[in-house]
């Protein structure tokens, strides 16, 4: 049976490991419902959230693709209720609306919406949770004119882990690998001679 | 209580040795450190091809010839199919050189091959200067993305500091664990530039990279307890014996616990063809006991292979009755085709002799016999023709009969893909490990000719043999040029049967006889030989064979011989395409 299930990845730090995980699901057509990088707990060590519906034993089965990769250092899968996730969303809608019609203000309360910007045409209001409650508020500012709409990838926190210090002292026999090189090149064209 | 001391005991940590006794950092161009790393890794042979985005390398190479070998193929492909064949016929990394662009998207198809069929190599390829990348320079192709999918790692190289580390990493992963090809994309400006040299410090450890899951004791019990209730086990085994170095360990277990054992295509070789328990090949063409009993053992026991579909059939069918035991080095492949009831994860070098302690000393003498039942079958349905045969024509099978005896079992023998690949992997005989060298996960025609090339360097004392169809051959027949500039002792010999002829008998069975587009035409491949300067002749009749095949294995350096075989044969037994293994056909 498919179901949601988050996907939590911790990686070195590499120039083109994002295209390394992402091609482990296109390969199999499997359709990424969000993907979200970004640190961990631990100093250095990156983070990936993805969001995929599918049965679990394909989601095992990519899980020990990924581990496979040589930065990847742990894949982990779980199901919803392992987790305690958040999405947050953007909404911009007319200032105009807003004062003349009391009911949006009211809504936006109740939706626990929280004003980040208020310019004299638009104003942007900003709601965290889970993706019913995002969607709920998308439904009701419909008739008052929505003019964009954002949402963000998935965050997750998973339930039962204690956190992967532990698990990196086991992976760590050595100092952490190097840090990255990029193209210090690009923007100094002028200056290098080329054939 | 041996067996725990045996899995915790942990590798020795070996202390990173420095190769090169610097006291002095010495300043040296990026192209120097690659050439430096090479010599520190003990490589000897560099298959490659210059180009402009190379060429500091290759200017640095002009200063090394006495200590690399370099060997100028005809093209990349020829050249990564060449480090195959050397890594395969050698056990060690196999080494290749190509330029950017074009010379580098070239390598794609060999490290696809050498991804599946788990071949160690280190591919360095030339890239445009740094601060072009990404404006569509000349010969400029996103090498990196291109070849993710096809490589064990990669990483593109725009600092020559980076060089000695990276190259370290390369070898590292390249040959350990499951070993896969690894490809390193170096700027031009950071082969040019200079910098302190501290000396290569090999690479022992990489954090987020495990090489070999840690063997766990219970399931090592729990399969030996299958094994040893097993009143009909069966050994199916594949390349990861030979990559695990490990072939000793395998002919201990089996004798001990009195165990039929079955190949896979690319675990011919592991053991002996004539060993009393080698009981066959497994797969699609494979022999008929193997696969039939497949479906009737009770405990399946699978050693460093990956259920290929070609060797499965139809999974839903395959091995329902069994209990699976299932050892392998990556974890990715444990329940990724057939469930396993017992997983045994690790290095079969490790696990194998902990097995062989814990299982009973038996023989199976009556489910022995019942395989050599059906071998007296296939024997009769379809070798005893194929081997002998009444007919005016030659058939492929008494070519490698006639050459088996010449041999002895003694040559490496490398295949291209298609019938006679088939037909030599299932008549050949082989008495060494690392004798059987094709192309089987990716099923590259035009493999085997520069192949055969890298395994001549890979063993430079044994005798190699290229067996090739007519297909095959002139997609790579270019690397004739690589033999005749080297002197490459290779025997080419192709089985022209003036089809592709896989192909066409697949479309007899399957398409009505609609022959489409496989009816190839073949060059006189004697005097394209004669045009690289390398001898031969051509063959049609039996009362020739014999003495042609002589000539050939005799002959002092390079010859090729062109054996003309029946149009219309067919392999059998065959398990057609989405059949049951229990259901494979003998005609």
């Amino acid at each position: 049976m498919k179901q949601e299930f988050t996907i939590t990845v911790y990686t070195e730090n590499q120039i083109g490991l994002l295209n390394r995980i992402a091609i482990i699901f296109s390969r199999r057509k499997i359709n990424i419902d969000s993907m979200n990088t970004s640190p961990s707990e631990i100093e250095g060590i990156h983070r990936f959230t993805i969001v995929i519906d599918e049965t679990e034993e394909v989601v095992r089965k990519v899980c020990r693709q990924i581990e496979k990769q040589v930065e990847v250092l742990k894949a982990y899968f779980n199901t919803n209720d392992e987790v305690v996730w958040q999405e947050m969303a953007l909404y911009k809608v007319s200032t105009d609306e807003i004062v003349e019609k009391v009911k949006v203000e009211r809504l936006l309360r109740e939706c626990g919406a929280r004003a980040i910007a208020i310019r004299k045409d638009f104003t942007v209001f900003e709601t965290t949770g889970h993706r019913e409650e995002t969607n709920k508020l998308i439904k009701a500012l419909e008739p008052f004119g929505l003019i964009e709409f954002v949402r963000s990838a998935r965050i997750a926190i998973i339930k039962e882990s204690h956190g992967f210090h532990e698990k990196l002292k086991e992976f760590e026999q050595k100092e952490p690998s190097e840090d990255v090189i990029e193209n210090e090149f690009l923007n100094q064209q002028e200056e290098v001679f080329s054939m | 209580m041996e067996i725990i001391d045996i899995i915790e005991k942990k590798e020795p940590k070996e202390k990173a040795t420095t190769v090169k006794n610097i006291t002095e950092p010495v300043s040296i161009s990026g192209s120097q450190a690659v050439l430096e790393a090479f010599i520190a890794e003990g490589v000897e042979t560099i298959f490659g091809y210059p180009g402009g985005a190379i060429m500091p390398i290759y200017d640095a190479l002009y200063d090394y010839h006495d200590k690399l070998k370099h060997i100028l193929v005809r093209h990349e492909q020829g050249g990564i199919h060449a480090g195959q064949g050397y890594a395969r016929a050698s056990g060690k990394t196999g080494v290749v050189f190509a330029t950017s662009g074009p010379g580098a998207t070239n390598l794609v198809t060999g490290l696809a091959d050498a991804m599946i069929d788990s071949t160690p190599l280190v591919c360095i390829t030339g890239q445009v200067y740094a601060h072009l990348l990404g404006t569509d320079a000349f010969q400029e192709v996103d090498v990196i993305n291109i070849t993710t999918p096809v490589t064990k790692w990669n990483y593109q190289v725009t600092d020559a500091t980076e060089i000695p580390s990276v190259l370290a990493k390369a070898f590292y992963i390249a040959g350990t664990g499951r070993p896969g090809p690894v490809l390193i994309d170096i700027t031009k400006n950071a082969q040019l530039q200079k910098f302190d040299y501290e000396g290569y410090i090999k690479c022992t450890h990489i954090r987020s990279y495990r090489p070999k899951p840690i063997v766990r004791k219970k399931y090592v019990e729990e399969a030996a307890k299958l094994i040893n209730e097993a009143k009909k086990p069966f050994v199916i085994f594949g390349q990861g014996v030979i990559l695990g170095k490990a072939e000793k360990e395998f002919k201990a277990f089996i004798e001990k616990g009195g165990l039929p054992a079955a190949w896979t295509l690319l675990g011919l070789s592991a053991l002996p063809t004539d060993h009393p328990q080698n009981v066959g090949m497994l797969g699609m063409h494979g022999n008929y006991g193997p696969n039939v009993l497949t479906n009737e053992c009770d405990v399946l026991i699978a050693v460093g292979m990956r259920f290929d579909d070609r060797v499965t059939g139809r999974l839903d069918k395959y091995a329902k009755q069994a209990k699976v035991i299932h050892l392998d080095i990556d974890p990715a492949e444990i329940d990724k085709n057939v469930k396993s009831t017992v997983p045994v994860w690790g290095d079969c070098k490790e696990t194998l002799p902990l097995l062989t302690q814990l299982i009973e000393a038996k023989q199976h003498t009556e489910w022995m016999a019942k395989f050599k039942e059906f071998t007296q079958k296939e024997i009769e349905v379809v070798i005893k023709n194929e081997l002998n045969p009444t007919g005016d024509e030659l058939t492929m099978g008494e070519v490698i009969k006639l050459l088996n005896e010449l041999t002895n079992g003694d040559a490496i023998i490398v295949t291209d893909v298609g019938q006679h690949q088939m037909v030599a992997c299932r008549y050949a005989k082989f008495n060494e490990t690392k004798s059987n060298i094709t192309s089987g996960g990716a099923g590259t025609m035009g493999f085997a000719l520069p192949a055969a090339i890298g395994a001549k360097f890979g063993a430079p004392n044994r005798a190699v043999i290229a067996i090739i169809g007519d297909g095959g051959v002139q997609m790579t027949i270019q690397e004739l040029g690589t033999i005749m500039q080297t002197g490459t002792d290779v025997k080419i010999l192709i089985l022209n049967n003036q089809f592709l002829g896989m192909v066409r008998q697949w479309q007899q069975l399957f398409h009505d006889k609609r022959y489409s587009f496989v009816d190839i035409e073949s060059p006189d491949y004697v005097q394209v030989a004669k045009g690289y300067r390398i001898e031969g002749q051509r063959v049609d009749e039996r009362a020739n064979l014999k003495a042609a095949l002589k000539t050939m294995v005799d002959h002092n350096g390079a010859y090729l011989l062109e054996v003309m075989v029946g149009k219309e044969n067919n392999v059998f037994p065959m398990v057609p395409q989405g059949c049951s293994v229990a259901e494979i056909r003998l005609s």
